[in-house]
């Protein structure tokens, strides 16, 4: 009599990485549906059209590198990726773009590195910054909210603008585009206005941070806190990388509040909210170790303000993670937790 | 603290010692009450009783009976000859049909030598004196009698006990820690044993007590059974110096580092033992044996076992003499050998897969889980890591099991070794939890079993090259010996050489 003999564990619990990834996902729906409501439809387009594009790039890099591909095209992986990297792009981008930049992740970022687990970089941040680099025009030109809007962009409108690159009839394309609220800051500051000024006199700016912007943080705040309780993510990257951000533009802030913006602005603009929770937290590419990840995600954030200050483009979440991906291996070999038993060194 | 419990309207919980915790952990589900709602009942004598010489950690016993003579219930048949080992005795009476080798549980399968007896059915047993007033013997006669009552760690070690009751340089040891806390899954030996016998439990640990010279007893139970603690904490209730406490359920509590650290909040040094912070640890079941060796003066020849899994129609405990075939076990709790998928010796975090049902019970058999499809969850696709740090979260340690895992894949057996890989106790929490499903408890043992390995190759090769060298130093000295004698030689013939100068050229010669 023959029984099969593994060894122990005998038992597992009910997880697996389709499911962690499939969380993530759920947790981006708060975020995802104040992105649309104050954005429009080019957003929900954006997200289809890179997970199709993602799924398709994911699939044939597999086939050709003779790798299963089901299990691999449903884990997940590729589809966070593409919603990552679609929230990240304007919302009415030409298709192309969005075409170029995911198929730069899945093909570049991760699939040419090893595929799932052994992208030192986070590739949708690769793709976002290909792009950045390559479209300046293009991924500057971010749709103004729709509470600012004379119309509003229907889905067909929408996907016309996208696909076909035409605006309904007699409109131009700068009734809809508008400076993002770092962007207007940023080069408004370079022109000598005070923050009080700018944010008095732009229309796009809200109580905090700018208007819709505020909501759409929200929103990623909410699911990450979710995915926090749900233990698919450590508090230490979020808690890290805000708390850095928020600290050094505080003592800005502290310094000269006419040429520095207020810490929260900085937590509810750009990408930071997303950043914290959805990017920064990336497994594959972040420091893994828990005291690891604290300077991981404090090198973030403190990045983030730098660029965001002085450097030369009004978000910097994207720079900021990619530069700390590089020095996640370094980290997570200094940071050791103690061993049990051990004593503290 | 999840139960909540009451006696004569009294929160038998208020002022219980503080607990701490440690790190990681895991709540696999229970399957406890499936075994627990039978009572325990007596395992049947088999045909014929396997009794392998080796139960225990150490060496094993050697055989003192030959085929063809009778012994008698609780008669010594193995004795230890050695410091770290444990004596066997007849778990019934009968003849002596075979020494040879059989099937023993071990996860390698293989054979080990056994003593075979064939009962006679009339089960008696070996008149044994009586020890009186146990406070009266010396520690170390008392500790002499619980070797030769063949005791060892029933929680699963399986270590011989009377080396963990000696104080060693101490007067006296500072928390003597009883073990009720049965972390796995599915077992409930301990738990029905607590609740049968709580005062036999409550004397053995005073014999323990009495041996170690402990200043304080805590019996620790884990609030999934909270029966057995209704039972111990009642007949602890007037003793004074004997904690009755409640831990929170979580796995591996039951691990001797992590209960200790919940208990005292301490933390045995990496590579020192739990007496070298004035802690000894034993389990419930081992008190009992004491207990029955010092008052009854009986030998340890049978033990609690728990038969369960989807693969027996009638989960439950059983009272099994030892050598008992698992077999007999299944088909006596309702189950059928031939439906059963995998046979797990143990809990399913930490025990292992038998390759046979033939293999006997022995001291450290705690459970035998008959599973099915129902119990195991079909193994799906092992998926690369994504780093997620949840072996990490999960590992009581404090481990970093992913960079062991990367380390132990690559077979860097340096950079394991710097990782702490020895610091492993293969609880299986990174495995349970890893969402790629990555056997990494696997790999450990791999990167375990290698460096030894390599350890032993280096061994050798070292008294490999000490041999050539002695050989070396040999020759260099018997022709500096030659030497020497031969220049002594030319000098004596030099005294002599007017007398006889045709000897030195012969010499010259040679």
């Amino acid at each position: 009599m023959q029984f099969d003999s593994p060894t122990s564990p005998h038992g597992h619990a009910r997880t697996s990485v389709t499911r962690v990834m499939l969380r993530v996902i759920y947790a981006l729906i708060p975020g995802i549906a104040a992105y649309i409501y104050f954005f429009g439809w080019g957003v929900a387009i954006n997200i289809l059209l890179a997970c199709v594009v993602a799924l398709v790039c994911e699939g044939t890099v597999l086939r050709a590198r003779s790798r299963p591909v089901w299990p691999f095209i449903t884990d997940g992986s590729a589809v966070v990726t593409a919603m990552l990297l679609a929230l990240a792009l304007p919302p009415l981008s030409p298709w192309w773009l969005t075409l170029c930049g995911t198929a730069f992740a899945i093909v570049v970022g991760k699939q040419l590195y090893g595929g799932l687990g052994y992208n030192p970089f986070n590739p949708a941040m690769l793709g976002y910054v290909m792009l950045l680099i390559s479209f300046p025009l293009e991924m500057t030109s971010w749709t103004a909210p729709q509470m600012l809007l004379d119309v509003k962009l229907g889905l067909i409108d929408a996907a016309t603008a996208i696909f076909a690159g035409r605006l309904p009839e007699g409109l131009p394309i700068d009734a809809f585009t508008m400076a993002s609220p770092l962007d207007t800051l940023k080069t408004q500051l370079l022109l000598d206005q005070t923050v009080s000024n700018v944010i008095a006199t732009s229309p796009i700016f809200g109580n905090i941070g700018g208007k819709g912007w505020e909501w759409i943080s929200g929103g990623f705040l909410v699911g990450g806190l979710w995915l926090i309780y749900m233990k698919v993510i450590s508090w230490h990257i979020p808690a890290a990388m805000l708390g850095a951000l928020f600290a050094v533009a505080a003592i800005f802030y502290l310094i000269d509040a006419n040429t520095h913006a207020t810490p929260w602005f900085h937590l509810v603009s750009g990408a930071t909210m997303l950043g914290a929770f959805f990017i920064a937290t990336d497994p594959v590419s972040a420091a893994t170790t828990n005291p690891g990840r604290l300077v991981y995600a404090a090198g973030i954030g403190i990045l983030v303000y730098v660029i965001r200050a002085w450097g030369g483009y009004p978000d910097g979440v994207a720079f900021a993670v990619l530069l700390m991906n590089m020095t996640a291996p370094t980290i997570d070999y200094y940071f050791r937790p103690r061993v049990f038993g051990h004593d503290r060194k | 603290m999840s139960a909540n419990l009451f006696h004569d309207g009294v929160d038998i919980l208020h002022g219980q010692r503080r607990l701490w915790s440690f790190h990681g952990g895991v709540h696999p589900p229970q399957h406890k009450h499936e075994s627990t709602n039978l009572p325990v009942i007596r395992a049947e004598l088999p045909e014929r009783l396997i009794l392998p010489l080796h139960q225990h950690i150490g060496e094993p016993a050697e055989p003192i009976v030959q085929v063809g003579d009778k012994v008698l219930k609780g008669q010594m048949i193995g004795r230890a000859h050695e410091f770290l080992s444990a004596p066997v005795h007849a778990s019934t009476s009968g003849t002596i049909v075979d020494i040879g080798e059989y099937a023993v549980p071990h996860p390698s399968g293989l054979n080990a030598t056994c003593i075979v007896i064939e009962p006679d059915g009339e089960d008696r047993g070996l008149e044994h004196p009586r020890v009186g007033d146990y406070l009266q013997l010396a520690p170390s006669a008392l500790r002499n009698l619980i070797r030769e009552a063949g005791i060892v760690g029933l929680g699963g070690a399986g270590f011989p006990s009377y080396i963990k009751l000696n104080p060693g340089k101490l007067d006296g040891i500072d928390t003597l820690i009883l073990n009720g806390i049965e972390c796995e899954p599915y077992i409930t030996c301990d738990d029905m044993l607590m609740r049968e016998y709580p005062r036999e439990i409550i004397a053995g640990l005073r014999v323990m007590q009495h041996a170690l010279q402990a200043r304080v007893c805590v019996l620790a139970i884990e609030d999934n059974k909270p029966e057995a603690f209704r039972a111990l904490h009642d007949a602890a209730l007037h003793e004074a110096g004997i904690e009755v406490i409640l831990c929170p359920t979580i796995y591996p509590q039951g691990s001797e580092k992590q209960l200790i650290k919940v208990i005292t909040g301490k933390e045995v040094p990496a590579n020192g033992l739990a007496i070298h912070i004035g802690i000894v640890c034993h389990n419930v079941a081992t008190a009992l044996a004491v207990h029955h060796a010092v008052e009854h003066g009986r030998p340890l020849v049978s033990r609690y076992v728990t038969v369960t899994g989807a693969g027996v129609s009638q989960p439950r405990n059983l009272d099994v003499a030892f050598g008992t075939p698992v077999r007999d076990l299944i088909i006596q709790c309702g189950g059928d050998p031939a439906a059963v998928k995998r046979l797990i010796m143990g809990g399913p975090m930490m025990g292992y897969a038998l390759h046979s049902h033939a293999v006997p019970v022995i001291k450290t058999t705690n459970c035998i889980i008959a599973a099915t499809e129902a119990d195991i969850v079909p193994p799906r696709p092992v998926m690369p890591c994504i780093r997620c740090g949840a072996c990490a979260d999960a590992c009581p340690v404090m481990l970093l099991p992913q960079q062991l895992y990367w380390y132990a894949h690559t077979n860097d057996l340096d950079k394991v070794q710097e990782y702490n890989l020895f610091d492993c106790i293969e609880c299986g929490c990174c495995s349970y939890v890893c969402p790629s499903n990555i056997p990494l408890v696997q790999y450990y043992r791999y990167a375990k079993g290698a460096i030894w390995t390599k350890e032993r190759e280096h061994e050798q090769a070292d008294i490999a090259r000490q041999r050539h060298e002695f050989r070396l130093d040999r020759l260099a000295r018997e022709k500096a010996e030659r030497e020497a004698r031969r220049r002594l030689k030319k000098a004596s013939l030099a005294k002599n050489q007017d007398k006889t100068p045709h000897t030195e050229e012969a010499v010259d010669n040679d």
